[in-house]
């Protein structure tokens, strides 16, 4: 095989670290190299067009660029060498950058790993053949687990765009989040008004499927070929015939449920419809608190319900679904502030989180919509915000910004004032981040129009002082202490990755950061792709979101999900497995090993081996260490080109 | 007011200082005033917590050392407990201190004449002898009036001693003071 | 519960002094309860804030002598009554764990610093080593009718990464232990908050603030008593509260307890033993209510 070595200055990137002519200059010293160069951007039309002439000029069988990480430019490259008539796997890539020049500062160290590291990739490409993917179809339906905003966005969009989908949402109604808020920054327009309908056109549309109160089990299969397992966990109400006339509720006497959807503001009953406009209109029994699970007595509901859905007996079900691709939706949970000692850590029933002054200034909520201290039913005079709570706080383990408090506390000392027009709102802040458009209007709006007191500093207690709750902060433009006499403090208590975040994202094989949120693609050009194909994220599951990202990434992922679809075939990936029949000895230790079931056994001859089902072999290598006798293959990975790969390095 | 260049009034020497003697890196304040917003003594500090902290990041060592407030904390830690980036901003206080000390500055305080005095007392009897701690306060000070309304009320209850506890090891105490003074010297 | 409780006691200075009571209490009650103290040999000052505020390595070869004489009765186990010596100790063999700084401290020192002594506050072994519910057991005069808040000051919970017991911001043991002594206790909202610590001398115009904000609150909650476990903070609340009444002109009359001495006193022991008579806030008046309180239980019964 005559070679050809491309090796890239990437500007100052690689160059300034690397004596990228004496990289070229050693390699056309290697075993098939005919030709080797350096350029100052090999990725660059130019760059890309000298590849091909040299394949022309030169008659190369194979081609080497030392350059960025294979994640950056594989594909490009690949591509390259196809226009010019080569098999795309008669390619190799040295990582020169990541892994040379961005780490270390030595000229010459890094100039000689380099040549090491171009070395290896000749040696292996010197055993590389050409590989040809073949094609699956696909079954065109998505799943949509999460029915917040973002996944009612994305479910939205792909039925429109006509492919079935399929629905998991973990609670009794979708509507996540948004559902819970009274107003939306930065137009103070009703959340449930606009959200309502979106919520009515799921359940309506007719390529939607719901499962509310549902969880993934299990997920196997790959991009086009998927197979859920769905937990329809048990309501002990029959969905089909419940109306949601929500007579069960009026009756039910075990009034003291913990009521999740109103942010435990009140108390709810143990058979319940979480709020009005709740999709599915529902009922649900709480078995922690329903008596009759508990103890067999009661059955109050039961006798009430005018359609006989109530049925003590009911077990979890679980559903398969099969789809070709799936977006993950998956939202965020609210940091536990309690840690914050100083601010009561819970023990003072006036300091409460944004989200419950959301479901007390909602109409639909416990309050009816009016403002009232949870201790007394007072209305509250002054209410103090204290902004960062869990949020830009190392000692609590939440460095980052969380990105929406400033603007929803902004919009609740707003609204404050317009439920209370005699009151008077003060906002703790560290630095006011309004960047969307019309947001700095919109804080700026809270002081100037609204007359909202804004003290730059944090707050550092929290104490009851008679009737009311004295605030100790720091004013630092005013460069001393302040204490505020509150009657409501409400702490807009940052964003954390969702509960069980982690656990789907193994189900899912996808990545997530040290917090729990889900990885992107690439952090700047496939924000709602991840590095699972046919996997998709959409809103605050990827990192902490408002409504309209949320909103944006839940289209930007129905559009890839219909992008992906609009082929009928899919291409497999040839980097697969491949048994030697000759060599396999039948003993299935491969097939056990198999995190994918991708090897069946067969009969060959009357005699046992193994094979390979390639659309589903992920090229994970794992049957490749397992085999005794070395005779499953990963292709573009064979114990023959590792090897070499080793020799080249380990020749001295 | 005064007008501030701030980089020719930066002290590297200064911050390099405070962060090896700490072992506290500056820059990981940014300024939220929680400590500000917790300390007890802000009341009575010239200059609040969270501006010694930016005034030292910002190298205006003049200005830091100087600071009453420097001689009015109590190290009652609720700045180091509270602070969101974990810094130790009671030990910065207390090297602060020590550096003012060191380059002459906040010599006139009560709170240091105090201070002061109970370190002698520990030196001179090994244990704090706690009218003798009084009486050299009231004779560094003038301050004769310190205390006296306790009297009546304190001499019956047997709490007061007009003779020092004897201690034994006395003299490896004051020892300790002595090489201290040695080492600082050098 | 471990029957063999056994520690070197470091009293510190002011229990000579001005908290003699609660040295007193804290030794009757470990004896009561078969804690066995053994007294630190010849112990010396711990340099208290003064020391730290001058250098560290003076603050931590003071602590050293001490700790060196722990190790010489052979413990490793020490504890101390006082929240102050408590955070110099700790603080010693804590940063004593860097060797450029044991070197330092060493060279003030005549022998080596031993840094394998830990040391515990009082309250700390009563409550992790002991337990509250052991000492729950052992109460023989409930504390029946006393109405107490109990006030832990600054330095004996924090900063948590040193001191390593209880909540920094929420400390529950001296309230659970008033609990457990049959008084009804009250949350107190200032719990960790400063007192004025040792400025009662050269400003007492900051403890008449800070001590006087406690005892307000004190009021606020209705507290008949505050139980402290600082010697600095005892004294500013109860030698000081008449100066305090004075400057702020409040009228309060708040005995301030050790928490030793109320324990002793549910554990049986008498008022003598626990040194009732050396505070300056008389609790004579609380005192006999809790009795009235038992004989009225007594006759019930």
């Amino acid at each position: 095989m005559k070679i050809g070595v491309f090796v890239c200055h990437c500007g100052s990137n690689i160059e300034a670290t690397v004596d990228t002519a004496a990289v070229a200059a050693a390699a056309r010293e290697f075993p098939g190299v005919v030709f080797a160069t350096d350029t100052m951007y090999t990725c660059s039309e130019p760059g890309q067009d000298e590849i091909v002439d040299a394949i022309k000029e030169h008659n190369l069988g194979g081609v080497v660029v030392a350059s960025c990480t294979p994640r950056m430019h594989e594909q490009t490259f690949r591509r390259t060498v196809e226009r010019a008539g080569l098999n795309k796997y008669l390619f190799e890539m040295a990582n020169i950058r990541e892994h040379v020049s961005w780490i270390g500062k030595d000229r010459e160290a890094n100039t000689n790993k380099s040549v090491d590291l171009v070395r290896m990739a000749t040696e292996k490409l010197l055993r590389n053949r050409a590989l040809h993917p073949k094609k699956f179809t696909i079954n065109k339906r998505v799943l949509i687990i999460g029915g917040g905003v973002a996944g009612i966005q994305a479910a939205l969009d792909c039925a429109d765009g006509g492919l079935e989908v399929v629905m998991v949402e973990k609670t009794s109604t979708i509507g996540g989040k948004m559902a819970k808020l009274d107003k939306t920054f930065p137009t103070v327009d009703c959340s449930s008004c606009i959200l309502g309908p979106r919520m009515v056109d799921v359940a309506q549309h007719p390529n939607i499927t719901l499962y509310a109160y549902s969880e993934i089990e299990e997920i196997k299969g790959y991009v086009g070929n998927f197979e859920i397992k769905v937990k329809k966990k048990a309501t002990y109400v029959d969905w089909k015939n419940c109306t949601g006339c929500g007579i069960c509720m009026e009756k039910c006497p075990s009034k003291k449920a913990t009521d999740t959807f109103n942010e435990e503001i009140g108390k709810t009953t143990a058979i319940n419809i979480p709020f009005p406009q709740a999709i599915p209109k529902k009922a649900k029994i709480d078995p922690a608190f329903c008596t009759m699970l508990k103890k067999g007595k009661c059955g109050i509901c039961a006798k009430v319900c005018p359609s006989g859905c109530i049925d003590y007996e009911m077990k979890d079900e679980f559903i398969t679904e099969k789809v070709g691709a799936i977006v993950t939706a998956t939202g965020f949970d609210l940091f536990d502030w309690t840690v914050y000692g100083e601010y009561g850590g819970g023990r003072y029933p006036d300091v409460i989180t944004s989200l419950q002054y959301e479901r007390m200034l909602s109409a639909s909520g416990p309050t009816g919509g009016h403002i009232k201290r949870p201790s007394d039913g007072k209305e509250p005079k002054n209410v103090v915000f204290i902004q960062c709570v869990g949020s830009r706080d190392k000692s609590v383990g939440r460095p980052y910004c969380t990105g929406f408090c400033c603007m929803y506390t902004a919009k609740q000392a707003i609204l404050t004032k317009d439920h209370l027009p005699q009151s008077q709102s003060y906002v703790f802040y560290m630095d006011i981040r309004a960047t969307g458009k019309l947001y700095d209007e919109f804080t700026r709006r809270a002081m100037e129009e609204y007359d909202t007191n804004y003290i730059r500093g944090r707050v550092s207690m929290i104490y009851p002082k008679g009737d009311k709750l004295l605030v100790r902060g720091a004013d630092t433009l005013m460069g001393t202490q302040v204490e505020v006499d509150a009657d409501l403090v409400v702490l807009a208590v940052g964003a954390e990755s969702s509960a069980g975040a982690s656990e789907l994202a193994e189900k899912l094989r996808i990545s997530y950061d040290s917090y729990g949120f889900y990885m992107e693609g690439h952090p700047k050009l496939k924000p709602v792709e991840t590095n699972t194909a046919g996997v998709y994220l959409a809103g605050a599951c990827q990192g902490p979101k408002d409504i309209p990202s949320s909103v944006g990434q839940g289209s930007a992922a129905a559009a890839k999900v219909l992008g992906l679809f609009s082929k009928d075939q899919l291409e497999s990936d040839p980097q697969v497995s491949i048994v030697d029949i000759k060599r396999c000895i039948g003993c299935g230790k491969c097939i056990q090993t198999c995190p994918f079931g991708a090897i069946k056994e067969i009969d060959f001859r009357g005699m046992v081996k193994a094979d390979v089902i390639e659309t589903i072999c992920q090229g994970c290598g794992i049957c490749t260490s397992t085999c005794p006798q070395g005779a499953v293959q990963l292709q573009h990975a064979t114990d023959n080109q590792i090897l070499s790969e080793v020799n080249a390095l380990c020749q001295f | 007011m005064k007008v501030i260049n701030i980089n020719s009034s930066y002290n590297s020497e200064f911050v390099k200082e405070v962060e090896e003697e700490s072992g506290q890196k500056l820059n990981l304040c940014y300024q939220c005033g929680k400590c500000t917003a917790g300390c007890p003594y802000t009341d009575e500090y010239d200059i609040c917590v969270s501006q010694i902290m930016r005034l030292t990041q910002a190298g205006q060592k003049e200005t830091v050392l100087k600071a009453n407030s420097l001689w009015l904390c109590a190290t009652c830690e609720s700045c180091t407990a509270r602070c969101p980036n974990q810094i130790d901003v009671a030990r910065i206080m207390d090297v602060l201190r020590h550096m003012a000390r060191r380059e002459g500055y906040g010599g006139t305080g009560r709170v240091k004449t105090f201070w002061d005095s109970f370190l002698s007392s520990v030196k001179n009897n090994g244990r704090v002898f706690e009218v003798g701690l009084l009486v050299n306060y009231i004779s560094h000070t003038g301050r004769f009036w310190t205390d006296i309304d306790l009297g009546p009320t304190m001499l019956p209850k047997g709490k007061i001693h007009f003779k020092p506890t004897e201690m034994q090891g006395k003299k490896e105490v004051e020892k300790i003071f002595m090489r201290f003074k040695e080492e600082s010297a050098k | 519960m471990n029957t063999s409780l056994n520690y070197a006691y470091y009293p510190g200075c002011s229990s000579t002094g001005t908290s003699i009571e609660y040295d007193m209490s804290s030794r009757a009650v470990c004896a009561a309860l078969d804690i066995k103290l053994n007294d630190v040999p010849d112990w010396s000052c711990c340099g208290s804030t003064p020391a730290h505020t001058v250098d560290h390595s003076l603050s931590s070869a003071l602590s050293a002598r001490n700790l060196n004489q722990v190790a010489s009765i052979g413990m490793d186990s020490c504890i101390t009554p006082c929240p102050s010596c408590l955070a110099n100790l700790k603080t010693a063999t804590h940063r004593m764990e860097d060797e450029a700084f044991r070197n330092k401290v060493n060279k003030l020192l005549d022998k080596p610093a031993d840094t394998r002594v830990s040391t515990k506050s009082v309250l700390q072994i009563l409550v992790e080593d002991y337990g509250i519910e052991n000492i729950r057991k052992k109460v023989v005069r409930p504390l029946k009718g006393l109405v107490v808040g109990a006030y832990y000051g600054c330095i004996l919970n924090r900063p948590a990464e040193l001191m390593q017991f209880d909540d920094s911001e929420h400390p529950m043991a001296m309230d659970n232990i008033m609990e457990a002594l049959g008084a009804t206790v009250v949350p107190f909202p200032l719990k960790v908050e400063c007192c004025g610590a040792s400025f009662g001398i050269p400003r007492k115009d900051v403890v008449m603030r800070l001590s006087g904000k406690l005892l307000d609150t004190a009021h606020a909650i209705g507290a008949k008593a505050l139980v402290t476990a600082c010697p600095l903070c005892q004294m500013n609340l109860d030698m000081r509260q008449n100066q305090i009444n004075h400057a702020n002109g409040s009228h309060h009359n708040i005995p301030i307890f050790y928490f030793t001495q109320l324990l002793g006193l549910a554990l049986g022991l008498t008022e003598k033993e626990m040194g009732m008579n050396k505070l300056c806030v008389s609790p004579r008046t609380l005192l006999d209510a809790m009795a009235n309180e038992e004989t009225i239980k007594e006759k019930a019964a």
